[in-house]
């Protein structure tokens, strides 16, 4: 493939937290493939059969992996499918997208997994990976074909929004998934804590009468998984984190040397419970808004290594879900386009530096879900996004491309603009603006 | 707040008069206490007070409210509450509908905001609305043009129960600042609890709340209360003593070993209201539960329990707020 037409970007900052280059410097994709990057590649005499991209000075960096994407393909067509996900997972920066099994069917066999890469072939701009069901149903309570899903093309084992909650069906999943070296994503919330909650339990739910979600539903089943994966060798993923406490479970875990990793998402480093004032249910999600000292606790994690990835955990609802009395109204917020505007929120805050930001959103997610995407190096699929860090603008929910706008970013001052996006060499998105 | 003014004691001419008053009342619905002022709670307790006065003359009935439409929207089961905003309308001439929404039609497909806009569609001059989920009168106010008032919502708020039982303290106490108010037991549950919290810390009285940690909200303490876990204590030199009923419809699980435990400790006796006040006041917003959470012969003693005047004061408060938010609706227009 690396014989096809070439493409040079020029006068960009390219930043590849993978080798921690971050500088001027130029780079070449000869059709779906990066072929070499570096500070003065062309040396002012760039090849005639090659294809001129200025970049501007912006910055060029590897295209976002999102390790935690609700579609609604298939069963919830009207939610949001391949075709409009991706379209707003290009408009968002990123370049692969990893789609959750909570679909109706839930994807729990091979040949969901293979409808699933169709579809996306066929329909979806960017990327697509699929993660498989780890219990059969999402039930919780059989394991999954692991290794053949995984054969065919699944990154990881997760129940989605469920968390697997039998301390026995867990062990055994970590355990067999060893042989496989399988990713098991654990949705960390203890069930029986967090029934009928709805919100954060602290005094915001008592104000306005609303049953609580302890944090501690979210870190007892951390600190229980962190004894499995001991016990097993296996390597478990929390989807995302939202409290200190939880923070310092994981914290511990890594100390000890175990293969835990976790990630954190806009809501959860971005907002916190007040914004829930008077029911808004646009800031109903899941893991919860959760208090200020959280908040600020999981934005200490992404500075300080403890959280490894940053996701989106898109999960669009449209308007029928969400205008609801606040408990029967769905959770999920749609996030593939603001992900980067929000995440950068830190950078901007001189939180951490650009480049280890970026980690967190292509080199770190790849690493876990063993991808040769995520890096700007000789032979990695020319996955690419341009983008200005700096330019302001403002978050208009109308404006996504997503179906669903139910984002509880609207109307919010932010910077940092994503200009193009490549995937496979292939431009499939240009900011028109 | 001491003792009501002089134009809400006006007297009321012939039956059909509509009394004048000074009050006017500064918001489009009442959805709870939360966000009151002691004027507004004053204000209409006052109005509340004149009407004591006319539901005990053999003629009970104004003109006030002819030709308006009042819909009673209940979303979850009341025989007393819905009596009373009936009957209240109904003294003071309003057409006066009831709907009764079982959750199951809900279930069949007609969301909240559907009924509300249906509703809505015929022109109602006030709709009293009672849901069994926190916030869900506030969403279906945000789609209609009447006024709306808050008959209960989950556990959230009850703002005429707190003002009925603002009413009747002021009438026997003569005053709310600086009262010792204890509520004990289902607070975590409990809407009448929250505006219960909400009206007395505005208007001054110190309130107190009692009952085991499981029935507690978290963090409570942050609304400005007292917490105690134990009746003896928290009843020490109370001016009045609020008993809540157990709600075991909300409960999921155990959060009590039994009721009879539950009496040991929390319920109301001889014994542990001996520690309050001589004079002080057993209230209750009823329906009550003997034997569980208040002995039955002080739920009954004459001179200690006003349970049964809560409820006449029930007719009075309802009937003020149909008035005063009649008013603001009549006189701002319908605007969204």
């Amino acid at each position: 493939m690396s014989d096809g037409r070439k493409t040079a970007y020029v006068n960009a900052r390219i930043v590849d937290p993978a080798t921690g280059f971050d500088g001027k410097g130029e780079l070449l994709t000869a059709a779906d493939q990066i072929l070499d990057m570096g500070a003065k590649l062309f040396d002012g005499a760039i090849p005639d059969d090659t294809d001129v991209i200025d970049c501007g000075g912006n910055c060029l960096a590897p295209g976002l992996i999102d390790m935690r994407v609700f579609v609604g393909e298939p069963g919830q067509e009207h939610k949001d499918t391949f075709a409009s996900a991706s379209q707003a997972a290009a408009a968002g920066g990123i370049t692969t997208i990893v789609t959750m099994p909570d679909t109706e069917p839930v994807v729990d066999d091979i040949a969901l997994v293979q409808y699933v890469a169709r579809r996306a072939r066929e329909t979806a701009s960017v990327n697509v990976l699929p993660m498989g069901a780890a219990t059969k149903g999402m039930k919780g309570a059989e394991m999954t074909e692991i290794g053949m899903m995984m054969e065919t093309g699944a990154v990881g084992f997760t129940d989605g929004r469920r968390a697997i909650a039998n301390p026995r069906v867990m062990m055994r999943l970590l355990s067999y998934a060893t042989s496989f070296d399988a990713l098991v994503m654990q949705k960390p919330e203890e069930p029986s804590l967090a029934e009928d909650g709805c919100m954060n339990r602290g005094e915001i739910a008592t104000r306005l009468g609303l049953v609580g979600i302890p944090t501690i539903a979210e870190t007892i089943m951390i600190e229980r998984d962190v004894r499995l994966v001991e016990a097993t060798g296996g390597r478990c993923h929390m989807s995302q984190i939202s409290c200190r406490d939880s923070l310092e479970a994981i914290r511990r875990a890594k100390e000890l040397g175990l293969k835990i990793t976790c990630g954190a998402s806009p809501e959860n480093f971005g907002l916190n419970e007040t914004a829930i004032d008077n029911y808004r249910t646009f800031f109903k999600t899941s893991p919860p808004l959760r208090s200020e000292d959280d908040r600020q606790a999981i934005v200490e994690g992404i500075a300080d290594g403890t959280i490894d990835v940053i996701v989106s955990n898109h999960d669009p609802q449209d308007q029928e879900s969400k205008r609801l009395p606040f408990a029967q109204a769905a959770y999920g917020a749609a996030g593939l386009e603001t992900l980067l505007p929000i995440a950068l929120e830190m950078y901007h805050n001189e939180r951490l530096p650009l480049i280890n930001l970026l980690a967190k959103l292509t080199s770190e997610p790849a690493r876990l879900l063993k991808l040769d995407s995520g890096r700007l190096a000789p032979g990695a699929p020319a996955n690419l996004i341009l983008f200005d860090p700096d330019r302001p603008w403002k978050i208009e929910a109308e404006k996504l491309h997503s179906k669903s706008k139910n984002s509880p970013f609207d109307a919010r001052p932010v910077q940092g603009r994503v200009m193009r996006t490549i995937v496979r060499g292939e431009t499939v998105f240009t900011d028109s603006n | 707040m001491t003792s009501p003014s002089a134009t809400s004691r006006l007297a009321f001419g012939d039956a059909g008069d509509a009394p004048s008053r000074a009050f006017s009342f500064p918001h489009r619905h009442l959805l709870g206490i939360e966000g009151l002022s002691p004027d507004d709670i004053s204000g209409l307790l006052d109005v509340s007070d004149s009407y004591v006065e006319l539901n005990r003359r053999p003629d009970k009935k104004l003109s006030l409210l002819r030709g308006r439409t009042q819909i009673n929207l209940f979303f979850e089961n009341s025989t007393r509450t819905r009596t009373s905003f009936e009957l209240a309308g109904k003294r003071l001439s309003a057409d006066v509908i009831n709907m009764t929404v079982g959750s199951s039609s809900i279930k069949k497909g007609e969301t909240l905001i559907d009924t509300a806009m249906t509703l809505n569609a015929m022109h109602p001059d006030v709709l009293v609305v009672r849901h069994a989920e926190s916030g869900a009168v506030a969403l279906l106010s945000q789609k209609v043009t009447c006024a709306v008032i808050n008959a209960g919502d989950g556990s959230h708020e009850h703002p005429t129960q707190a003002l009925l039982d603002a009413l009747t303290i002021r009438r026997r106490k003569g005053k709310l600042a600086g009262l010792t108010v204890a509520i004990c037991g289902d607070i975590l549950h409990s809407r009448v609890a929250r505006s219960n919290i909400q009206l007395l810390n505005t208007m001054g009285a110190r309130v107190r709340v009692i009952a085991p940690p499981t029935l507690l909200p978290v963090a409570v303490d942050r609304l400005g209360v007292e917490v105690h876990h134990d009746m003896r204590e928290a009843l020490k030199d109370c001016d009045i003593v609020m008993m809540l009923r157990l709600q075991t419809e909300r409960m999921h699980g155990s959060f009590v070993p039994s009721v009879r435990e539950y009496f040991r400790f929390y319920g109301l006796d001889e014994e542990k209201l001996a520690v309050a006040k001589p004079d002080a006041l057993i209230m209750h917003p009823g329906p009550m539960n003997r034997g569980v959470e208040i002995d039955t012969e002080l739920a009954d003693d004459i001179n200690r329990s006003v349970i049964r005047e809560q409820v006449e004061m029930g007719v009075a408060v309802r009937m003020a707020c149909l008035e005063v938010l009649t008013k603001s609706s009549a006189s701002e227009g319908q605007t969204s």
